[in-house]
């Protein structure tokens, strides 16, 4: 009961934070608004042309279709990093040997332009889906990877000799104790790593011609209709806004409680 | 026999010694006083003691079941609530009734409310973290406590309420423990035997017994042992450099 009325306040202030998103977007429609009065609707339409754009996109089916396709295509890179990233940064976080050997590679992998990759991944899978997904998994790899290993070497092992004491085995040591503090580090880069997978996604659509939002902003290029385009980096925008505050900042906000705690009246997020 | 016998124990950090050639042997429901000055090496002994930090040599052979440290600093997971923090000393296999019911105890043992059980640590005073430690320590199952200095955080009449626990808890026979103290009056008060450790290491240089059992004693006959042991005993002389040189 106790706890239910804390999680139902805990929406509450949620939701209400949407405000201040709110307000920040309206300061950025303002500005948006004047260099639209300076430059004219040709070179950046209106910010109400482009809802009303986005709007009568939305009354089409093949519109969400589209949407969808490229949503689940940058999850699933998402995911399919996330996992491997994770898996492989613990491993690394423990054994520094092999985080001095992988890190090359992850600056490799952080300098290889994007645009290479999808060459390079066009030519191995051909134009579909896969392409796409792999895009997007290799783009937000290595920081997901960076992200854990950082996490399970900066862990407070003064807190693991602790629970040594107490005579836990290593596995509840490493479930009780280092993973919250890895995920503690982890989740802000996981909202970084989501906002690449999607970038990434929407760029090999439009260069693979693999169809969701990127083909579909290949199509107002070539039709130079820059109201139907910035309607769709408004949609895509909004998709991506929808997983994080759908999905990774409610399961953040479940897990850093205590965090919530620490933070004095209206300073609250 | 001895719930827990040192012998030989040697330790270097980076190549600096910071032990050597230390025995210690606590007995079977003893509960003893380790002293000495600031950075002699007393919570690294107790570290090895604890099987937290292996020895460059000499032998640990402890006959007890379980132990429970509490440590110099809290050590309390930041993401739980004093309540969780406290409650994952205790073995798993208990039910979640005993496990709140021992909880509650121990919370009470240690003088923490229960409103402030929910909190987190970030949400608690100095001393309550500390306390919280001390409740962690003694909900455990542990038939042996080790202590490195847990009370400095608290005033001097909570101070004497968690003295009184120990004493209740592990200076009656029923348990032994290694408590590691500054305060000579504390160490006169709880523990069978005050044991000195060299001040650079090398060795203890000594051990008094104290009269009486723990509980028994009274203020007046503590005031008097400290002031013979600190006025007339050459042993406690570098504990008493040590007070000077805080004060000064
Ligand atoms: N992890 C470590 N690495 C290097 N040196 C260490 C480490 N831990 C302790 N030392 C050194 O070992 C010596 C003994 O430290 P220790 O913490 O055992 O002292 P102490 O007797 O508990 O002191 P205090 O009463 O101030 O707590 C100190 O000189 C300290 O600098
Ligand atoms: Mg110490």
């Amino acid at each position: 009961m106790h706890s239910l009325a804390k999680r139902v306040s805990r929406t509450g202030q949620f939701l209400w934070s949407g405000w201040s998103g709110l307000a920040g977007l309206s300061v950025f429609a303002a500005f948006w608004q004047v260099v639209h009065e300076a430059y004219g609707s040709f070179i950046l339409p209106s910010p109400l042309e482009t809802l009303t754009a986005a709007q009568a996109l939305l009354g089409d089916v093949s519109a969400w279709q589209l949407l969808l396709t490229t949503s689940s295509r940058a999850l699933s890179g998402f995911a399919l990093a996330g996992v491997i990233g994770t898996v492989a940064g613990c491993i690394a976080g423990f054994h520094p040997a092999i985080l001095r050997l992988v890190q090359p590679q992850i600056t490799l992998m952080l300098g290889v332009p994007p645009i290479a990759w999808i060459v390079l991944l066009m030519i191995w899978f051909g134009t579909g889906s896969a392409t796409v997904t792999t895009t997007a998994a290799v783009a937000c790899l290595p920081i997901v990877f960076l992200g854990a290993s950082e996490g399970i070497a900066s862990r407070d092992r003064l807190l693991d000799d602790m629970a040594l004491s107490l005579g836990m085995g290593q596995v509840r040591r490493f479930v009780r104790i280092t993973i919250p503090q890895m995920l503690n580090r982890l989740f802000p880069i996981l909202v970084m790593a989501l906002g690449t997978a999607f970038k990434a996604a929407v760029m090999a659509e439009l260069l693979a011609n693999a169809g969701g939002i990127g083909e579909a902003l290949a199509v107002s290029r070539s039709n130079l209709d820059v109201a139907n385009a910035l309607a769709w980096i408004l949609l895509s925008v909004s998709a991506l806004l929808a997983v994080e505050y759908g999905l990774i900042q409610p399961t953040r906000s479940e897990l850093e409680a205590w965090r919530h705690a620490a933070r004095p009246w209206g300073v609250k997020r | 026999m001895n719930a827990l016998a040192l012998s030989n124990i040697g330790h270097a950090f980076l190549g600096r010694t910071v032990l050597d050639r230390v025995g210690l042997d606590i007995g079977e429901g003893e509960l003893v006083a380790l002293v000495g000055p600031s950075g002699c090496g007393k919570s690294t002994l107790l570290h090895i003691a604890a099987g937290l930090v292996e020895p460059r040599q000499g032998s640990v052979i402890r006959s007890y079941a379980r132990h429970a440290v509490v440590f110099q600093e809290p050590r309390l997971l930041p993401w739980a609530t004093a309540r969780k923090n406290i409650g994952m000393a205790l073995p798993e296999r208990l039910s979640g009734r005993d496990r709140q019911d021992r909880v509650l105890a121990a919370a009470a043992a240690a003088a923490l409310e229960e409103e402030d059980l929910d909190k987190y640590p970030v949400q608690l005073s100095g001393g309550m973290k500390q306390r919280t430690a001390i409740a962690r320590g003694l909900a455990s199952e542990a038939d042996f406590l080790f202590f490195d200095e847990p009370f400095s955080a608290l005033d001097p009449a909570l101070r004497r309420h968690m003295q009184d626990i120990v004493i209740r808890h592990a200076g009656n026979g029923r348990r032994s423990g290694l408590f590691i103290t500054h305060d000579m009056t504390e160490a006169v008060r709880i523990a069978h035997r005050v044991v000195v450790l060299e001040r650079r290491g090398n060795g203890i240089s000594g051990e008094r017994h104290v009269p009486l059992t723990p509980g028994e004693r009274d203020d007046r006959m503590i005031f008097e042992t400290v002031q013979r042991f600190m006025k007339e005993d050459p042993l406690f002389r570098h504990v008493e450099e040590l007070d000077e040189r805080r004060t000064g």
